[in-house]
């Protein structure tokens, strides 16, 4: 009986060469990268894996050796992590990403950031309405630090300065302007993480921010001044708002993933959404950082309402043209 | 497929999770735990951090000329932020699932769903973490100066503690970024091939008389799990495990009533060595025919 090998022990035999190699493999891919290997290398990797996964599936029927199975589980873990790593080129991947990646999203996403939209206008109508009503309620809609002096106690020539003052040339990408970008682009990822929570926090920032907006707009209308305000604000704030928007959008998206799950179940489908939705955010993300530059040195070049208007909404309909024709576009 | 799993290891304490490759075979890898995933967070940090303060260091000296501090100021916070969100996605994606952190502790994120882990699943989950931690921390930092601010820095903490204690309360250790992307953190495995136990010591079998034999009725008593634990005493090489072995050796012959025809007991170590692969043969030929007797109390047969 001592004589006769076990069907396993020589299943093994038969095979350890193979996995040995495999794992001589997967030893200098994590160390070298995938790069320095040669050519003949890289075309046993995908021959030894299918085997070694095909060991793996056999073992598990055939064998009871506990620490042929762990190996063999470790082996075929390793394999698989090593062949199925994405590797593509970096500026590739950036040009995919603007090309098709963005836009697509945002098209999946329309229906959700038109209603994030609707949240913030709803706010700016509501701050709108509210402070040209009362104007205290200026106070209650925006915080100090936010207003720098702007507030219903400043006089119309302070509120004219602060909008066609021209700071000093060194100036211009003031710590302001990157402070606004920062606190804008946490605006945006906190309305996009938040979304989890069945998206109402998402449509209160976005109702919040909307109020702030409309109590500054109220303020300026207020002075005569709505025009001049407007055009200030447009330079920067039409792809700011978009930009908030798309996160907003991104945020109910997943919102929509935990109360709508549909066939494949909560988590399957949070990740579906979630991956769409921060391809949305990182473009977002990237407006955001467009919208801190135009306002850093647009709004300061350019100093007339005309001009500000013109950029301001020229920069809006071009990033929708883009958005648009590229979501339309077929992928090759 | 594979239908059913032996059991781990009663010593193992790790936690694993079924991943299926797109061959459609299930591997099963081991999960990270909470202390690796902790620890490899605090190196990153160390280095975001690092970075960060380097860099503002460098930009201020570069800028001492007047009226540029406020240009210093501003490309830092940039630059800050900058580091802060991309830094774990550059990583992951260009080290293939490792950050510098993760790669000290062996750690690599993969996809739940066992497809190669992509760029957006990357993006997902680090930005996430910026919602998670990065943004929260600020709240606390920055807002007590204000009016109220006591009660927004409470709130900001106890988002905090419910996000850093989600990985606690589901299976996966799943963090809100891995629910959000999709992925899951793992530990490397590290294939070991060990000797087998059934052939390992010829010339102990050339030395055990090979007078010990077993009856089918004798073999019908044990299952998988009960040989595997025996696989791991037969392992341990250590000088204690001696008289683990003698004891074990004397149970299984109580147990299954063994009996030389002359009364001597035979040698525990041979004896094990024999029951061993008696049994290991008796339960493989079983799995050829369908059969699984996963431990002793299992009545499949």
């Amino acid at each position: 009986m001592a004589t006769v090998e076990l069907k396993s022990s020589q299943f093994r035999r038969e095979r350890e060469a193979g996995w040995r190699e495999l794992e001589r493999l997967i030893e200098r891919i994590d160390k070298d990268g995938p790069g320095r290997m040669t050519p003949e290398e890289l075309c046993r990797l995908p021959v030894l894996y299918r085997s070694a996964l095909s060991s793996q599936s056999v073992a598990h029927a055939i064998s009871l050796d506990r620490s042929l199975l762990t190996y063999l589980d470790a082996l075929a873990a390793r394999a698989y992590l090593a062949v199925y790593a994405e590797q593509s080129n970096a500026l590739h991947r950036v040009a995919r990403f603007f090309s098709r990646s963005f836009p697509q999203a945002v098209g999946a996403l329309r229906w959700h950031i038109l209603v994030a939209f609707g949240a913030l206008l709803l706010g700016v109508l509501t701050g709108l309405a509210l402070t040209l009503a009362e104007a205290d309620w200026f106070y209650a809609f925006v915080s100090d630090d936010l207003a720098q002096g702007r507030s219903p106690a400043a006089s119309t020539q302070a509120l004219r300065e602060a909008i066609y003052g021209q700071p000093p040339v060194h100036e211009m990408l003031t710590s302001f302007a990157s402070f606004l970008f920062t606190h804008n682009a946490g605006i945006g990822l906190m309305s996009f993480g938040l979304g989890i929570a069945l998206g109402v926090p998402t449509i209160l920032l976005m109702f919040i921010n909307g109020l702030m907006l409309g109590a500054f707009v109220a303020l300026y209308v207020d002075r005569g001044l709505g025009i001049d305000f407007l055009a200030w604000l447009s330079v920067h704030g039409t792809t700011e708002l978009l930009a908030i928007a798309l996160c907003g959008g991104a945020g109910l998206s997943l919102a929509t993933a935990v109360v709508f799950p549909g066939r494949h179940g909560r988590l399957a489908s949070l990740a579906e959404r979630g991956r769409q939705a921060a391809v949305v955010v990182l473009g977002a993300v990237v407006l955001f950082f467009c919208a801190a530059l135009l306002e850093g040195f647009a709004r300061q070049l350019v100093v007339d309402a005309t001009g500000r208007l013109l950029i301001g909404w020229a920069t809006l309909v071009g990033i929708l043209v883009y958005l648009v024709t590229r979501a339309r576009a077929r992928s090759p | 497929m594979i239908a059913t799993r032996p059991n781990e290891a009663p010593s193992d304490p790790r936690r694993f999770r079924d991943l299926t490759t797109p061959e459609g075979v299930v591997v099963r890898v081991p999960l990270a735990s909470l202390s690796e995933r902790f620890t490899a967070f605090l190196v990153d940090l160390a280095l975001v951090l690092g970075a960060i303060t380097v860099l503002g260091l460098l930009l201020a000296l570069s800028m001492l000329g007047p009226g540029q501090s406020e240009l210093a100021i501003a490309a830092t916070l940039l630059c800050s932020f900058l580091i802060r969100a991309f830094y774990f996605a550059y990583f992951e994606s260009a080290w293939r699932g490792a950050t510098p952190g993760k790669r000290v502790v062996r750690l690599r994120v993969v996809s739940r769903s066992g497809g190669p882990l992509r760029p957006d699943a990357i993006l997902a989950r680090n930005l996430v973490r910026e919602v998670e931690i990065f943004l929260p921390l600020t709240l606390v930092l920055v807002i007590p100066s204000e009016d109220q601010g006591g009660l927004i820095a409470l709130a900001a903490l106890v988002w905090v503690g419910v996000l850093v204690l989600l990985p606690i309360f589901n299976r996966d250790r799943l963090r809100l970024g891995d629910i959000i992307a999709g992925t899951c953190v793992i530990t490397l495995p590290k294939p070991v091939l060990l000797e087998d136990v059934a052939r390992a010591t010829p010339d102990a079998t050339a030395a055990a008389p090979d007078g010990i034999h077993f009856t089918d009725r004798q073999l019908a008593i044990y299952g998988t799990y009960e040989l595997q634990v025996l696989e791991e005493l037969l392992r341990d090489r250590r000088p204690s495990a001696d008289g683990a072995r003698r004891a074990v050796a004397e149970r299984i012959q109580r147990k299954i009533g063994y009996a030389t025809p002359d009364g001597t007991i035979p040698d525990p170590q041979a004896f094990l060595d024999a029951f061993y692969r008696a049994q290991r043969t008796r339960l493989e030929t079983g799995l050829a025919f369908g059969k699984r007797k996963s431990d002793k109390h299992d009545r499949a047969e």
